[in-house]
């Protein structure tokens, strides 16, 4: 392998797995970076081993407009350029609707309105037990840019990549196909989606397929708690046939892994020898042989 | 009529224009099954609901109830329309946006569409009035009926399109007088759900008895609250004891407006894209609490019926 690959797993629909597999496949690569990039509910922390947060950065969002009532006039001017309806009658703005485009702030006639950075989140760069690197951040509740702060996740990932020569970055990536998961598609070699076989899952799959496609990003898709439903499990495999998808196999649904997860530990640590532990090793072997070949 | 039923038709009349919203901070916490099976429980006992579908990024209710869609349209949003022959490549517009939306080159001005919100800033800077505000297409908004005559309407945003906010705010202007309008939000706690929410009565938030669900619950509710919203818990998949979560519940004084098992068989009909309730009806007391819940958050009646534990 020649420079750093970046691999994302994704879901499309929440609640398929992802990240209890993301965990558990970031044990078995080695020489990795790994990236929450979940920042709305980043979870993977609690299942990792971390040791202590070596670094805390503030992220800042956008900003976010508001008026001096000493220097406003009430002209109405900011209401007119507003599209946002985020101004009151009595000239407030509602901090939840301004989307921070800035039209009041500088086309206001009496420079009544300020316009400054809002701190919308925190990214922790952090270490794990096996001295690797882990970074993962979170949004300020109500906070806007999620796509901006998933940029910023990466970029501190790519870093410390860098810095300790590790060929990997392992990536978890936002559920949905919107604008944080398109910031973590962008530019990465090998897109993971964990799909679950239902018919919601497989809505749900063909849309990220089409995104990833879209950036043109190589995609191998994996069925987890494959056993609800077989004939979805078909589907799943003819769509990858269909789409020259890898298809990694299939993880039954395995009740240990609520469990692994209140143990704040991944399925391989405490049942290392069940069916989806082994399926799950089983698509590491695959993974690990694609990022080879790219 | 039983005293119930007419407690029940009461109530529910004057849960009509409320906005009632399903959030839930994870996804899969079974939030669109909670919501869809509540929207047909309304529907089947006679009241007047419309289901929107807010969760434009996977827009997954109409998978339960198979609509009948009888008006789609695509859903636009403004961008701006530059004349090249005007612009004088002065580049006040690109040094306003603030979204890099535009950059200005020596021959004119270059509009990357996927990252402009449509705010019409650069319109009203252009010096030489060489921008017009032009239509750009999101997605699509598809209204139709569902399961006898659930009035549905929901968002179907364009793959590769990041504003997922316009099409959001266009689902919400086809709010029904008179009806009780059932949300159902995106997952998370980011910017669509917060436009989601932002005029929702009452936010209930499904979460699932595990400890990724019970961290997100906790980001969800805090971004609930900050918005002064009455919130009421769903806990979807209880299977045995997790005590953490009672005692966030019980600390933070959020009551639990209903509790639903683990059940192989409410797996089996979602697994099926149905509608459980219309193939297991033992659980319609369950959903009649849960509507007589809402009915008191929305601040109509005082007193909560206790949640049956499992
Ligand atoms: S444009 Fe400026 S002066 Fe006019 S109402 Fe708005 S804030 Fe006040
Ligand atoms: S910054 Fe833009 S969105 Fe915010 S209040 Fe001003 S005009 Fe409205
Ligand atoms: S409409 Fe707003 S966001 Fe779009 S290009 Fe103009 S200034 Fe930028
Ligand atoms: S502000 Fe108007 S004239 Fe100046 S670069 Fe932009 S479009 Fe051209």
């Amino acid at each position: 392998m020649v420079g750093i690959k970046e691999m994302v797993v994704v879901s499309g629909k929440g609640g398929t797995g992802k990240t209890s597999i993301a965990g558990a496949l970031s044990f078995l690569f080695r020489n990795k970076v790994v990236a929450d990039c979940d920042v709305d509910a980043a979870n993977l922390h609690m299942i990792l081993r971390l040791d202590e947060v070596l670094a805390t950065k503030e992220f800042f969002g956008g900003k976010k407009a508001k008026i001096d009532p000493e220097r406003c006039t009430d002209c109405g001017k900011c209401r007119d350029v507003c599209l946002y309806d985020a101004v009151s009658e009595d000239f407030v703005i509602d901090t939840v609707s301004c989307e921070g485009c800035g039209a009041c702030y500088f086309l206001c006639p009496a420079g009544a309105v300020d316009f400054d950075e809002r701190l919308s989140g925190y990214c922790y760069v952090c270490s794990t037990e096996d001295n690797g690197r882990f970074i993962f951040a979170e949004m300020l509740p109500g906070e806007e840019n999620s796509g901006k702060l998933v940029t910023m996740v990466r970029n501190e990932a790519r870093e410390e990549a860098k810095k300790a020569g590790n060929e990997l970055i392992l990536i978890d990536g936002p559920p949905g196909i919107g604008c944080p998961v398109i910031s973590s598609l962008t530019g990465t070699h090998l897109a993971v989606i964990v799909t679950e076989p239902t018919p919601t899952g497989a809505h749900d799959l063909k849309r990220i397929v089409e995104l990833t496609k879209h950036f043109q990003i190589r995609t191998a898709v994996a069925v987890n708690k494959s056993d609800i439903n077989a004939s979805y499990v078909r589907e799943a495999q003819q769509f990858c046939k269909d789409n020259g998808l890898v298809y990694l196999g299939e993880i039954p649904y395995e009740p240990k892994i609520t469990e692994a997860q209140k143990e704040a530990k991944t399925i391989l640590d405490i049942a290392p020898d069940c069916v989806a532990s082994g399926a799950i090793r089983g698509i590491h072997a695959k993974l690990q042989s694609i990022l080879e070949e790219l | 009529m039983s005293k119930m039923q007419y407690a029940y038709d009461k109530d529910m009349k004057m849960m009509q224009d409320r906005n009632i919203a399903f959030a839930s901070g994870k996804g899969g916490t079974g939030k669109t099954t909670i919501a869809v099976n509540l929207a047909y429980f309304l529907s089947y006992s006679r009241q007047q609901v419309q289901y929107l579908d807010c969760d434009v990024e996977e827009p997954n209710g109409h998978i339960f109830l198979k609509p009948k869609i009888d008006k789609s349209r695509p859903a636009n949003v403004l961008v701006p329309a530059i004349d090249k022959d005007k612009c004088t490549s002065c580049g006040e517009c690109s040094a306003h946006c603030q979204f890099n939306a535009l950059v200005t080159l020596p021959k004119g001005v270059l509009l990357f569409p996927e990252l402009c919100h449509g705010c019409g800033l650069c319109i009203h800077i252009c010096p030489e009035r060489a921008i017009r505000d032009g239509d750009r297409e999101v997605g699509l908004i598809e209204e139709g009926t569902a399961a006898g005559d659930i009035d549905f309407i929901h968002g179907v945003l364009n793959v590769g399109e990041p504003m997922a906010v316009p099409l959001i705010q266009e689902v919400k202007r086809h709010y029904r007088e008179h009806y009780i309008r059932i949300i159902d939000a995106p997952p998370g706690t980011s910017c669509p759900v917060v436009k989601t929410i932002s005029d929702a009565d009452v936010v209930v938030m499904v979460t699932e008895p595990t400890p990724f669900g019970l961290h997100d619950l906790k980001i969800a509710v805090s971004m609930a609250k900050s918005m002064g919203k009455p919130i009421g818990v769903v806990i979807n998949r209880q299977n045995g004891e997790f005590p953490p979560l009672d005692a966030y519940l019980s600390k933070n004084d959020l009551p639990v407006i209903m509790a639903l098992p683990e059940d192989r068989e409410i797996a089996r009909h979602y697994s099926m894209g149905k509608i459980f309730l219309k193939e297991l009806p033992g659980y319609i007391d369950r959903f009649m609490e849960l509507a007589f819940n809402i009915g008191r958050l929305a601040g109509i009646r005082k007193e909560t019926r206790q949640v049956k534990e499992w």
